[in-house]
């Protein structure tokens, strides 16, 4: 019941604050709007036992991704000052097909996904397992991606600096 | 979680993506235009980690994807932020279709 | 006897180191180096010649004259039978006509030394003159018919190319495309000849098509056109070709205008050799013309007579002085050519063909002298017309003798080669049609009239005539030409041809006809006569002569209008009738339809191309559309699926 409770508060949450992140007009608050989604999904995670993703998110998420958010809007806008929209008609149209899209992809969910699963409860996943799966090579495991991935932020280290840098 | 439907999960995903992109067709703002990236891409993730849940439960295969995804994710928007700042000391603007609209030099 | 095919190649090679080279030589070295492979393969042609006549080469199966092809390989091959072949072949009057083009070709380039020294583009008139001797050798060594045609188009081309030497004239390039196109246009008969030809016999070879026996003869008698056989269809299509080359009526327009080339390769192309490939083409095919179609070969003879004689009366009215020697050109062709019509075939009744060689072997030798005398004499006054010329004798002797001589073999007197060759002709024609022979007769002292008076004007005439610069006899290299022919042109008619040429390719006795010999001499005198009264000195007989008779004057200096017929029927039958409805539905329908492709697609780029506006949001939208309407159908789809 507890569970229902808070699952439906973050539901809430994050369909109210991702709408409002794309329609305010700070852009500020649009950022902020953004954050609490991002805890809330970080909250979903929890509740779905992935704890160590949900610390990924709000570590990742929440804390690096946010804080160059927030940072580049400080170094981009002036305070006070509200962004400017699309011209009305595009954004209708937008509006439009968003809307589309949401009741085709709800028509879908509604009348097809019960069939198809049955809960099992299985626990919290071990640390331990998410270690071993992260570092091994075997089937299921995931080293060279991990690498891979590395290689991808380092490279990003770089060229973010290399391309922000001033000249 | 076993009251809580697959359905309900999806609905919140679903509408996490379809403002993201409402966003992405209707902001001029670049760093508007990458919030709402995020918010597809995070919706994405949560499709991941919950179809992994309720239908694999004994397998990691979606919540890995979804690590990845989040780690990648992070690096573009750092490159992006990296872009739309060079962007704005170039042309004092972080508005698509105004002022950029050369590639090159 | 495989080096003959030095006389192809050589020439062949020299036209592509001078024409790709030329530029980088010095323009003496370029002419020293063609006359020079030109000399080779003159004396090579020699010892060919020697060879197959004499050194008994020719004779080596038993009295009568072979074929021998010493080089032969097949080249395209179409069906079985059908082939295209690439060879030479040697035969008497492939022989004859290797020694004639060599010997005026090797003249033509010693003489051109000198006669062009100092002209724009030496080089490039040397590459073509190789080009033509390649081309021109190559035609009359072809083993069938098919090769003959390839070197009879190139031919074409470089008498084209010459004709248009000086190209920065409008005059020259409109010539040269008057001749190219003349006789191209006479070339498609014979194409149309070869392939009705080919199509009966299955295969372009001599060999076959000059055999009178073989199968193809029979079918094609029997295939009838419109009343006629095909083979006369045939034959007659493929003399159209050589009427063409040979400027016969009445596709004798485009000769007198390519006198617009330089004057040296008048005399070999337009004088000596291309044009006599008519001439060769019906020797050639003469069994099968004479046993196949005998009324195609009566048609050849009328048309060679008239021709003679209309050519001779526009000579007589002329001004320019190698429009003269052109109408002359077409005159002697002619003769040629009626006395390959009126020809018979074994023994002493193949007098005709044999004389017609006759008469080509000795006036490539006067022609080309007449022609190289002009030359000296253009080079000296600078005009080509007669007015501006009149008492060069005391100027220039030598130019003065050789002409002299010339015109005294051209107007058959005896003993000078003329006489032999002219007088064969005639008896020829007398035996075989008097109707003819009257005509010839007549033209024979038309021939010496105009000839004498084309000599009195331009040596004796106006003797006290004054000029800017004294001219003068020009240097070695133009004069050992002309003395050289001069000697040919005297001795020439000596050479024994009845025992060489003939028509069956066995020797008999041919004798001089005492009554005609006589008659004929008799006629030429009496023009020479005429032209020494009106001409000799500054009189004004020739306009009281002219007065009498205005309309026929001015009819043959117009050249009875021919070239005016041609036009109307070009420009405006033609044009009007046939060109004009092409060209409108060319680009009313067909220009049309593909403008307006072409505009339906701009139109429409046009219209669309704004969704190409690099806006990427613009994009995404299109794309999202497009992805749920997928979905959507994808969706309908499944739902009609169940449901069924």
């Amino acid at each position: 019941m507890i569970e229902q409770i808070i699952f439906y508060a973050l539901a809430a949450i994050i369909a109210i604050c991702s709408v409002l992140a794309v329609t305010t007009r700070k852009i500020i608050r649009s950022a902020t709007y953004l954050l609490f989604v991002l805890l809330s999904t970080a909250g979903i995670y929890l509740l779905l036992s992935y704890h160590f993703l949900a610390m990924v998110q709000i570590a990742v998420y929440a804390g690096g991704v946010m804080v160059l958010f927030i940072f580049s809007i400080l170094l981009t806008h002036q305070p006070g000052v509200d962004v400017q929209f699309e011209k009305p008609g595009r954004m209708v149209l937008s509006g439009l097909a968003a809307l589309a899209g949401l009741g085709l992809c709800g028509h879908i969910i509604y009348h097809n996904v019960e069939k198809v699963y049955q809960y099992v409860d299985f626990g919290e996943i071990e640390m331990t397992k998410i270690g071993f799966a992260l570092m091994g090579t075997d089937k299921y495991q995931y080293l060279l991606p991990f690498e891979a991935v590395s290689l991808l932020l380092l490279a990003c280290i770089i060229g973010a600096i290399m391309i922000a840098r001033k000249r | 979680m076993n009251n809580i439907p697959l359905e309900a999960c999806l609905a919140v995903s679903t509408i996490m993506f379809f403002a993201g992109v409402y966003g992405f067709l209707s902001r001029k703002n670049m760093l508007m235009v990458l919030v709402s990236l995020e918010l597809m891409l995070n919706a994405a993730d949560l499709n991941f980690v919950v179809f992994n849940r309720y239908l694999f439960p004994n397998q990691m295969e979606g919540m890995f994807f979804t690590l990845f995804a989040v780690a990648i994710a992070a690096a573009e928007t750092a490159v992006a932020i990296a872009i739309i700042i060079n962007i704005y000391r170039n042309v004092k603007s972080v508005y698509i279709d105004e002022n950029i609209t050369t590639m090159k030099n | 006897m495989s080096y003959t095919l030095l006389i192809i190649a050589l020439p062949a090679l020299m036209f592509l180191i001078l024409g790709l080279l030329g530029n980088k030589m010095k323009p003496v070295v370029a002419g020293v180096l063609g006359t020079l492979s030109l000399a080779v393969i003159t004396v090579v042609a020699y010892i060919t010649g020697y060879e197959y006549f004499f050194g008994g080469v020719g004779k080596a199966g038993g009295e009568a004259f072979q074929s021998i092809i010493p080089l032969n390989f097949e080249w395209l091959r179409f069906t079985e039978h059908l082939h295209i072949d690439l060879g030479i072949m040697l035969d008497p009057i492939s022989v004859l006509m290797l020694v004639v083009i060599t010997t005026v070709s090797l003249m033509v380039h010693i003489y051109s030394l000198g006669y062009m020294k100092g002209e724009k583009g030496f080089q490039r008139y040397y590459a073509f003159l190789s080009l033509f001797s390649f081309s021109m050798l190559g035609l009359v060594v072809a083993t069938n018919i098919f090769q003959m045609y390839i070197f009879w188009e190139l031919v074409g081309v470089s008498s084209y190319s010459l004709i248009s030497f000086y190209y920065t004239k409008p005059s020259a390039v409109a010539a040269s495309k008057k001749a190219f196109i003349v006789t191209r246009f006479a070339d498609l008969f014979f194409l149309i000849g070869i392939l009705i030809v080919s199509f009966y016999s299955e295969t372009f070879d001599f060999a076959t098509l000059t055999n009178p026996d073989a199968p193809f003869v029979g079918t094609a008698l029997g295939a009838s056109f419109m009343g006629i056989s095909a083979l006369s269809w045939a034959l007659m299509f493929i003399f159209i070709g050589g009427a063409g080359k040979s400027a016969m009526m009445p596709f004798h327009i485009w000769l007198p205008d390519a006198m617009e080339g330089p004057t040296p390769a008048s005399a070999l192309i337009h004088a000596a050799t291309m044009v006599v490939a008519g001439v060769f083409l019906v020797a050639r095919l003469f069994p099968i013309y004479f046993f196949g179609t005998p009324e195609v070969l009566t048609i050849i003879g009328y048309i060679g007579a008239i021709t003679a004689a209309y050519a001779a009366m526009v000579a007589c009215a002329q001004t320019d002085i190698k429009r003269v020697l052109a109408f002359s050109t077409i005159s002697q062709i002619a003769y040629m050519i009626t006395a390959m019509g009126v020809s018979g075939y074994g023994g002493h009744d193949g007098l005709g063909y044999m004389a017609s060689l006759f008469h080509l072997f000795t006036h490539a030798f006067f022609k080309a002298l007449l022609f190289l005398g002009a030359g000296a004499i253009i080079h000296a006054v600078h005009s080509n017309e007669m007015k501006d010329m009149g008492g060069l004798k005391k100027y220039m002797p030598i130019a003065r003798w050789t002409f002299l001589i010339a015109c005294l073999a051209i107007a058959g007197i005896f003993p000078f080669s003329g006489f032999f060759s002219k007088d064969e002709i005639m008896v020829a024609a007398f035996h075989h049609d008097k109707v003819i022979f009257t005509i010839l007769y007549i033209v024979a002292g038309l021939t010496a009239f105009y000839m004498f008076r084309l000599y009195y004007r331009i040596f004796h005439y106006e003797n006290d005539k004054h000029y800017h610069h004294a001219p003068h006899d020009a240097g070695a290299t133009m004069s050992i030409p002309l003395i050289i022919l001069a000697i040919f042109s005297i001795f020439s008619g000596f050479v024994p041809f009845s025992e060489l040429i003939t028509a069956d390719r066995l020797p008999f006795e041919a004798h001089i006809d005492i009554p005609i010999a006589s008659a004929s001499i008799a006629v030429a005198l009496v023009g020479i006569g005429i032209a020494t009264v009106m001409y000799r000195k500054k009189t004004n007989m020739a306009d009281k002569f002219i007065a009498m008779f205005p309309w026929l004057y001015k009819g043959a200096a117009n050249r009875f209008y021919f070239d005016e017929m041609w036009l109307f029927v070009t420009r405006k039958i033609i044009f009007n009738c046939i060109s004009r409805p092409i060209a409108w539905f060319d680009r009313h329908i067909v220009d049309a339809f593909m403008d307006s492709l072409a505009h339906v697609t701009n139109a429409a780029s046009d219209k669309i191309k704004g969704l190409q506006s690099g806006h990427i949001q613009q994009y995404a939208l299109v794309y999202l559309v497009g992805a749920l309407l997928f979905v959507a159908a994808f969706a309908l789809c499944v739902v009609c699926f169940i449901c069924k």
